[in-house]
Parts: C-alpha cells; sequence; structure tokens
C-alpha cells in the first residue's frame, strides 16, 4: 500500500547570511557555513498511522513539518504526500492536508466564527455547510455560543489552539500536521487539547504527523516514534520498543541523543525558531 | 468553471476578512479616517493662505479645488497602494502567513482578492472626505464628470496595484526592512506624481520620474473630470498611458511576487519575524 508520506533524502540548509549572502558571493567574499537542518531524512508514515517526530529545539521538527506542508522547499530529495510531490504538486497536496503550529495562527481581533469561515471559503466548503459544520466542531470542543462570536484575543491560549485544530479539521484533511500543538498551553489546556487530537484520530480518518517535545505526549498519542537531533533521524519504532527495561521515553531520548530535552520557548517559538 | 468559481470565493474570502478587520479595529479607522480629513482641510486652506502670502489676487477656488482633488485621489491611491503592499506584512503581522500561504488557492487568488478589498476600502474612505472637505468648503462640484472621473478611479488603480504587487513582494525577500522599502516606493510617488502641484515644476531629472507613475496620469485626468468637467471620450488619451502602465506593471508584478515567494520558500523567509 502507498505510504501516506514518503521521505528520501530530505536535505535543507539554511545559509546565515540571507540576502547578504548572495551580495557575498557576488562579491567573492567567504561565505558563512550554511546551517544544515535536516540531513538525509528518509522516513515513511502510513496510512492511518499517528507518527511522532520527538526532538529538542532546533532539531529539525520544525523545519521538517514546513516541507511536508509546502512552506519551504527542499535542497535536495524528495517528499511524497499520498504519491504526490510536495515540490511539483504544491497545490494538490496543500488540498488534502493541514497543520497546526506552536502558535494558534488567526487574526486575533475576529472570532473564532469569522476565522473560519475564512478558512471555509478559502477551501472552497459551501458556505451553509461550512456554517453548520464551524458550530459543531466548535460546540465539540466546549467553546460557548457566546466566544464563537467574541474575538479570539479574548481567549485562553488552550482554547486558541482548540479553535486551530477545529480548523484544521474544517478542511477534513487526510494529512494532519501537528507541529508543537500544546506547547506553552498549562497543564489543563494541555490535557484538552491532547484528548481532542485523540478523539480526531480515533473519529476521522486521517493522518497524523505530530512534532513535539513532549514524551508523555508522545507516548501517549503516537503509534510509532522517530527521534531527530541535529536534523537526522537517529531511531524509528514503536514507543514500547524505544525504552529500554525500566526507562521512561525521556531517559531512553537522552541516552540516543546525550542530551535532555530542553524547555521550550514559547517566544523563540512564535518567532519561528522552533524545532 | 467550478475551478474558476471556487478562486473567485477563494477572493471574496480575503475582502470578507478584511472588512470584518477594519470593523473589529474601527477605533482606529475613525483615527485615521480623521486624521485624512484634517490633513485635506489643511491643504486645500493653501489656496486662500497663498493669496495672503503672495499679496496678489489669483483664483483661489480654483486652487482649493486643484489641491482637494490631488489630496483626496492621493488619500484613495495612497490607501491602495498601502493595503495591497502591505497584504504580505499584515498577515505576518498577524501571524497568519504560513496558513494562508498553506492554503490550496492560486497565489493571484490571494493577491486579487487582497486588491479588490483595497479598492473598495480606498474608494469608501476617499468618499467620505470627499463629502466633508466639499461640505467644509462649500465647493461647487455642479460642473464635474463623476462617471469619467469613476472611469478614471478604476483604470487608475489597475497601475498602481501592479506596483503595489511588486512592492508587497519586498516583504518577502527582506523580513525586516521590506517594509521599510514599501514606504520609500509610496513617498516617491508622492513627491513626482503632481499630488499638490503640476509636475512641470519639478526639475528635469525628477520631472521624468513622473512620466512612468500611474497616478500622474489619474490626477491629471481627475483634475479633468472634476475641475473641467471633461467629457468621458476627450478623458480618452489619458487612459492610454495608463493601460499602458497596467499591461506591464500588473504581469510584472504578479511574476515578481511569484518569484519572491519561491525565494522566501527557499529561504525560510515565509515565517513571522516576530
Amino acid at each position: 500500500m502507498q505510504p501516506a508520506v514518503s521521505i528520501d533524502h530530505l536535505v535543507k540548509q539554511f545559509d546565515p547570511a540571507g540576502v547578504g549572502g548572495a551580495w557575498r558571493r557576488a562579491l567573492g567574499r567567504p561565505l558563512k557555513d550554511p546551517i544544515v537542518a535536516l540531513d538525509a531524512i528518509n522516513l515513511q508514515v502510513q496510512r492511518g498511522e499517528v507518527y511522532g517526530i520527538v526532538g529538542s529545539n532546533g532539531s529539525g521538527k520544525s523545519t521538517l513539518a514546513r516541507v511536508v506542508a509546502t512552506l519551504l522547499l527542499p535542497d535536495s530529495g524528495s517528499v511524497q504526500v499520498f504519491g504526490h510531490d510536495v515540490v511539483r504538486d504544491a497545490r494538490t497536496v496543500r488540498r488534502f492536508m493541514n497543520r497546526v503550529s506552536v502558535e494558534a495562527s488567526f487574526f486575533k481581533k475576529l472570532s473564532p466564527l469569522e476565522n473560519l469561515t475564512f478558512t471555509a471559503r478559502i477551501y472552497g466548503l459551501p458556505a451553509g455547510e461550512a456554517h453548520q459544520r464551524i458550530f459543531e466542531i466548535l460546540k465539540r470542543l466546549d467553546i460557548e455560543e457566546k466566544a464563537i462570536r467574541r474575538p479570539m484575543d479574548q481567549m485562553s491560549r488552550g482554547q486558541q489552539q482548540k479553535v486551530a485544530v477545529a480548523r484544521a479539521l474544517l478542511t477534513s484533511p487526510v494529512l494532519l500536521i501537528l507541529d508543537e500543538p500544546t506547547t506553552g498551553l498549562d497543564p489543563r489546556s494541555k490535557r484538552e487539547v491532547q484528548d481532542f487530537v485523540r478523539e480526531v484520530c480515533d473519529t476521522h480518518d486521517a493522518t497524523v504527523i505530530l512534532m513535539t517535545h513532549d514524551m508523555d505526549e508522545a507516548e501517549q498519542l503516537c503509534d510509532r516514534l522517530a527521534v531527530i537531533d541535529k536534523g537526522r533521524i537517529l531511531i524509528e519504532d514503536k514507543p514500547s520498543a524505544l525504552r529500554l527495561e525500566g526507562e521512561t521515553l525521556e531517559d531512553a531520548f537522552i541516552r540516543l541523543t546525550g542530551h535532555a530535552v530542553e524547555v521550550h520557548e514559547p517566544d523563540k517559538a512564535a518567532a519561528g525558531g522552533g524545532g | 468553471m467550478v475551478a474558476l468559481g471556487r478562486e473567485l470565493g477563494a477572493s471574496y474570502a480575503f475582502v470578507e476578512r478584511n472588512f470584518r478587520a477594519v470593523r473589529r479595529y474601527w477605533g482606529w479607522e475613525v483615527v485615521f479616517l480623521f486624521y485624512s480629513i484634517v490633513n485635506a482641510l489643511t491643504v486645500a486652506y493653501i489656496a486662500p493662505g497663498g493669496v495672503l502670502v503672495a499679496g496678489q489676487q489669483f483664483d483661489a477656488d480654483r486652487l482649493i479645488l486643484f489641491l482637494v482633488v490631488g489630496t483626496v485621489v492621493w488619500a484613495y491611491l495612497n490607501s491602495v497602494f498601502d493595503s495591497v503592499a502591505f497584504m504580505v506584512s499584515w498577515e505576518r503581522w498577524e501571524g497568519t502567513i504560513e496558513s494562508t500561504f498553506m492554503a490550496p488557492i492560486r497565489r493571484v487568488t490571494f493577491i486579487a482578492g487582497s486588491s479588490a478589498f483595497a479598492v473598495l476600502y480606498s474608494f469608501a474612505r476617499a468618499v467620505v472626505i470627499l463629502v466633508v472637505v466639499a461640505l467644509f468648503f462649500s465647493l461647487d462640484l455642479g460642473a464635474a464628470n463623476w462617471v469619467g472621473a469613476f472611469a478614471v478611479l478604476a483604470i487608475g488603480s489597475l497601475g498602481l496595484l501592479g506596483i503595489g504587487i511588486m512592492s508587497a513582494a519586498l516583504p518577502l525577500l527582506f523580513l525586516e526592512r521590506g517594509s521599510q522599502m514599501t514606504v520609500v516606493v509610496q513617498a516617491s510617488l508622492l513627491l513626482v506624481s503632481g499630488v499638490y502641484y503640476p509636475v512641470e515644476v519639478l526639475p528635469d531629472w525628477l520631472e521624468w520620474f513622473s512620466v512612468i507613475s500611474p497616478a500622474t496620469y489619474v490626477l491629471n485626468a481627475m483634475r479633468a473630470a472634476v475641475l473641467d468637467g471633461v467629457t468621458l471620450i476627450d478623458l480618452l488619451p489619458h487612459f492610454g498611458p495608463l493601460m499602458l502602465i497596467t499591461a506591464v506593471t500588473m504581469p510584472v508584478g504578479v511574476w515578481v511576487f511569484g518569484w519572491a515567494e519561491r525565494y522566501a520558500l527557499r529561504h525560510g523567509r515565509l515565517k513571522r519575524s516576530g
């Protein structure tokens, strides 16, 4: 059976000089060493699977998520989503994929209803059907009727993140990329989002890729896990198979990478500097 | 046909969302509108003030109308340019740029939606400014050719949109400085287009730039329509340069935007910069 996501020798580097790099090249000045974000990544995610990618800040998780989500072009290698190349067939891939990032990205002065109506329109959902589904999904998320019409900046981060998951669901994606969806949330909000993700996995025929540095979250939600460090996949297996006897998943992570998972800084993540 | 309908629906999504955002930021909208009206009144007062300063008589009413048309048209063109040129910056500032660029729509749909919003929003503002200023100075606009004026705005907007789209690409290339460069483009258009004076007063080397600014032709045509009531047929010669500029800037703008987007996707410059 064709895998949901197939990644073959994916390489992504960043020029630290940015646009200045082109000038340096033109003027024959020495170039700064490129930052290797993804170093020959190979992996396959099967249909219907919840596949976790765990790593610390700067390990390459978010870069990988962005390449699969068509938000970054790879330098070499290939990424296929349901047989479609993310570079050549980006628009086709976008049609059946959605991503929830560490920061709930909305027009914060607009209400959940207004933000989700916008999403419904750009994804071509009929207005009547969209309106009904928006209310269904938001009510299932325990978002009060009044809050649905209030600006999102009056909601807690946890609620905003739940609306972000709802937005992704509204488009009925067959591939859902969750890029640290619970980072920076308080324990209660975190559990609510995790419960919702679990419910989505149980009730929707979707493949999920979850990027996280939260080992408990990874163990609870994922069928298989890959450990990524310095842009390389070190190992992939079922969570239980990654642990030695008596080890927690975090212990296994430290054993495999040689360092602990760093505490994530939400501000840094908001600036796009996540793993 | 279905695909076209879907893209049009998606374009409308940007118009609707942006108007909703304007409504939510209504306090700022009132402040900006108040500022624009006061600015237009202040500029118009240069005419009667000029009579006192120069110490000689000239047709101050015509000069008021000349300045009012310049101010209102510039308020419109500036707003169109602003809304289009900052479409990427706005998405980035709100934090939605990645989800917008990940949507399964053509990029031209995003541009068209943002441009349609820019034109509608700016037109509404310009009408309010014109009405208030006209009432304030009891301007006689009875001789104006409003159909012609509307046609000038419609055609003139297209040429400016092309330049706006090119400017919108700048923040995709330069995360921090892109928006600043956009303001430089905007200010340059203000200087060379004859907003408050005929371009003939500019030094030759600067006047040359007025030839490539669509705002120059919009202002000339608009003054002909509003001050002199020139008929639509007689306005046609003004449309030629505007259409030529549109024919060049629009496709170039869309191409530049696409190129800049590919650059941003290759170098990771799409994401929010804070």
